[in-house]
C-alpha cells in the first residue's frame, strides 16, 4: 500500500448480463481512500454508486481493471478468497439493516463474530461502540421490537464487531426519519473520528454526505468529482 | 409451522417401518409363545407342508396311537388347526384331556374345560378383542359355538374346540395336521426324531423338536416378509427424501435475504450448507422421535382393537434403524436446497423481497 490509501481503484470496469445485453454499471473508475477517511459517495440511481460498493466489499468481481483494499487486490480473487475478505477486511451496512429477524440484536452481533472466526462474545472493549451507539440496553431484543434508528445501530455495530479496515455503509439513513437519521450519521461520524475507522457512505442526500470528510460524485458509471 | 408439519411427515413412515416390523415380530414372538407353551417335545407335520402353512396331505387320525407307543414317547396328541380370521389368527381343535396332560392345563380367567361339543375356549386376547363372554354363543368357521372359558394367552392357539366336533364340521374324516409327542426326558429328543424319521413311511412327514421349530420362526423364513419390510423401508427413505427436500427448499426461497446477510458477512458455500444440513438433521430427528412416539399410540391402540391378531410388539432396536434411514433420507432430501441456497449470488439475494 502506497501513501497509506488504504483502497486503490484503477480503470474499474464492471458489465453485468442481462438476458443477451450487456449492461455497463462502471466504466472506468479511479479512485483512492487514505486510511482513517470518511468518504460520502452521492449520485443519482444507477450511476454505478452500489456496484462500486459491491466490488470493493468483495460481493462480485470487477469485469477489468484493478481494486487493491488494505492490501489485498481483489481483481485477482477467487469466489472463496472474497469470502474470506468479507469475514473481516469490509463491514456492510445496508438501506434495509438486513439483520437476521429470528435473532436478537446480540445473537445478530454474535453470528458476525462466529463467523469471523472469533468467540461469539465480542471483547469488553466492544462494550464502549455498544455504548457509543447507544443500543447496550437493546441487545435481548429482536429486530422487530426494535426502531428503525435502533436496528441501524445494532447492524452498525454488527459490521464493525470483527474490527474490519473499512465499513461499506449503502444508503444507511435511506429507511429512517430525519431524527433516527441525524442519530445514524453522527454515530458514524464518531465511530471514524474515535475509533479511526475508514468508512465509505453511498448516499442520496447533500446534508448526509456533509458528515463525510469528502465527497464523490458518481454519474453514468464514472467519477464525476470530488470535493 | 413449516417445520412442524415436516416433522410430522416425516414421523408417519418413522411409524410405518415401526409398526410393520413390531408386528411382524410380535406374530412370530406370539407364535413361539404359544408353541413354548403347549409342553411338547416333538412335533409331526403333514407331508409338504411348509413352516407357516399346513397345507398338504392330513395325518391320520391312527398314527396318534402308532407313535404313542414309540420308544421314550409318553403321550401323543393330535390337533386340527384352520385359519379363523386371515392368516394371523388360528383355532386348534384338541383332545381335550390329552392336552391338558401335555400342557399341565390351561389358567382359566373364567369359564372351564369343554362340557358340551360345541364347547369353545378362547384365550383372553380374542375374548377381548372380540367382547365375548363365557356363555355367549360365537359364530366361528360357519358355525356357531358356545364359549365354555377364557383362558389366559399363550399355550397353542387363541381359539380352541374339541377336535372331535371341527373334524365333523370341516368334514376331514377323522384326519389332524399336526401331532405333538412329550417324551419321558427331553434329552431323549433327537435320538428319538433320528429313531422316528427311519421308521419307513415317516420319512416324508417333517418332524422337528419344539425347540428346532420355533427358532424357525423368524422373519427371514417368512416367505417375502423380508422382502417386504425393505420395500417399506424404501418407502420411508423416499418420503423422507421428498419432505425434506421440499421443506427444505421452501426454506431456501423464504430465507433467500438471511442467506445473502450471511454471505455478505463472509460466510462460505460450506457455512450455508451446513446450516441447511443440520436443520435438516433435526427435521429428520424431531421426526424419528416422533415417529417413535406414533409407534406407541399404534401399538397401544392395535392392542386396544385387535390383540389376538394383530400382537404388535415395541422394537427398541429398531428405533436407530428407522432414525438412521429417515435422517439419511432426510440428509439427501437437503443437499440440493443446500447446494443451491450455497450458490446464492450474494448480491440477488441481498435484494430479494
Amino acid at each position: 500500500m502506497s501513501n497509506g490509501d488504504i483502497i486503490q481503484i484503477r480503470d474499474l470496469c464492471k458489465t453485468y448480463r442481462v438476458g443477451k445485453v450487456d449492461v455497463p454499471a462502471l466504466r472506468g473508475v479511479d479512485l483512492d481512500v487514505r486510511k482513517g477517511h470518511f468518504l460520502s459517495i452521492i449520485g443519482p440511481s444507477g450511476s454505478g454508486k452500489s456496484t462500486l460498493f459491491h466490488i470493493i466489499g468483495g460481493l462480485t468481481p470487477p469485469t477489468s481493471g484493478k481494486v487493491v483494499v488494505d492490501d489485498k487486490d481483489l481483481s485477482a480473487m477467487t469466489d472463496p478468497e472474497r469470502t474470506r475478505m468479507r469475514k473481516r477486511t469490509v463491514g456492510f451496512v445496508f438501506q434495509k439493516f438486513n439483520l437476521l429477524p429470528n435473532l436478537t440484536a446480540r445473537d445478530n452481533i454474535a453470528v458476525a463474530r462466529y463467523i469471523g472466526g472469533s468467540d461469539a462474545k465480542p471483547e469488553p472493549e466492544f462494550e464502549e461502540v455498544l455504548r457509543l451507539l447507544g443500543i447496550k440496553d437493546r441487545l435481548d431484543h429482536k429486530p422487530n421490537a426494535l426502531s428503525g434508528g435502533e436496528q441501524q445501530r445494532v447492524a452498525i455495530a454488527r459490521a464493525i464487531v470483527n474490527h474490519p479496515a473499512i465499513l461499506l455503509a449503502d444508503e444507511p439513513t435511506g429507511n429512517l426519519d430525519t431524527g433516527n437519521s441525524k442519530t445514524v450519521l453522527e454515530v458514524l461520524r464518531d465511530l471514524n473520528r474515535r475509533l479511526g475507522q475508514t468508512i465509505l457512505m453511498i448516499t442520496h442526500n447533500p446534508e448526509a454526505a456533509a458528515y463525510g470528510d469528502s465527497t464523490v460524485h458518481m454519474r453514468d458509471g464514472r467519477i464525476a468529482n470530488r470535493t | 409451522m413449516r417445520s412442524l408439519l415436516s416433522i410430522l411427515l416425516i414421523g408417519v413412515p418413522v411409524t410405518l417401518i415401526l409398526c410393520l416390523v413390531g408386528l411382524s415380530r410380535g406374530f412370530i414372538e406370539d407364535s413361539q409363545k404359544r408353541a413354548r407353551g403347549i409342553g411338547a417335545d416333538i412335533l409331526m407335520r403333514p407331508k409338504t407342508s411348509s413352516l407357516l402353512s399346513l397345507n398338504g396331505a392330513p395325518i391320520p387320525s391312527q398314527m396318534i396311537a402308532f407313535l404313542a407307543k414309540q420308544p421314550h414317547v409318553k403321550l401323543a396328541t393330535g390337533v386340527v388347526n384352520v385359519a379363523a380370521e386371515g392368516v394371523t389368527l388360528g383355532a386348534t381343535g384338541i383332545n381335550y384331556e390329552e392336552f391338558i396332560r401335555m400342557c399341565g392345563g390351561f389358567q382359566f380367567r373364567s369359564g372351564g374345560g369343554f362340557q358340551r361339543p360345541d364347547d369353545v375356549i378362547l384365550d383372553d386376547y380374542y375374548a377381548s378383542q372380540t367382547k365375548a363372554k363365557v356363555g355367549d354363543t360365537i359364530t366361528l368357521l360357519n358355525g356357531k359355538w358356545h364359549v365354555s372359558g377364557i383362558m389366559e394367552s399363550g399355550k397353542l392357539a387363541h381359539i380352541v374346540m374339541p377336535v372331535k366336533t371341527l373334524q365333523e364340521r370341516l368334514g376331514n374324516g377323522g384326519n389332524v395336521n399336526q401331532i405333538y409327542l412329550k417324551l419321558d426326558d427331553p434329552a431323549n429328543t433327537n435320538p428319538t426324531i433320528q429313531y422316528l424319521t427311519n421308521i419307513p413311511g415317516l420319512a416324508d412327514y417333517p418332524i422337528y423338536s419344539m425347540e428346532a421349530f420355533t427358532s424357525l420362526l423368524n422373519v427371514n423364513n417368512i416367505p417375502a416378509l423380508a422382502g417386504f419390510i425393505a420395500v417399506v423401508m424404501g418407502i420411508g427413505v423416499v418420503i423422507g427424501f421428498a419432505v425434506v427436500c421440499l421443506s427444505m427448499y421452501m426454506a431456501v426461497l423464504q430465507r433467500t435475504r438471511e442467506i445473502g446477510i450471511l454471505k455478505s458477512l463472509g460466510a462460505s458455500k460450506g457455512f450455508i450448507l451446513g446450516i441447511i444440513l443440520s436443520e435438516a438433521f433435526f427435521l429428520g430427528l424431531g421426526g424419528t422421535i416422533l415417529g417413535i412416539i406414533m409407534s406407541y399410540g399404534a401399538a397401544a391402540l392395535i392392542h386396544a382393537l385387535k390383540p389376538a391378531s394383530l400382537p404388535m410388539i415395541i422394537v427398541y432396536d429398531w428405533w436407530p434403524i428407522a432414525g438412521s434411514i429417515t435422517i439419511v433420507g432426510a440428509l439427501l432430501g437437503a443437499l440440493y436446497p443446500g447446494l443451491t441456497a450455497a450458490a446464492h449470488d450474494p448480491i440477488e439475494a441481498l435484494s430479494y423481497e
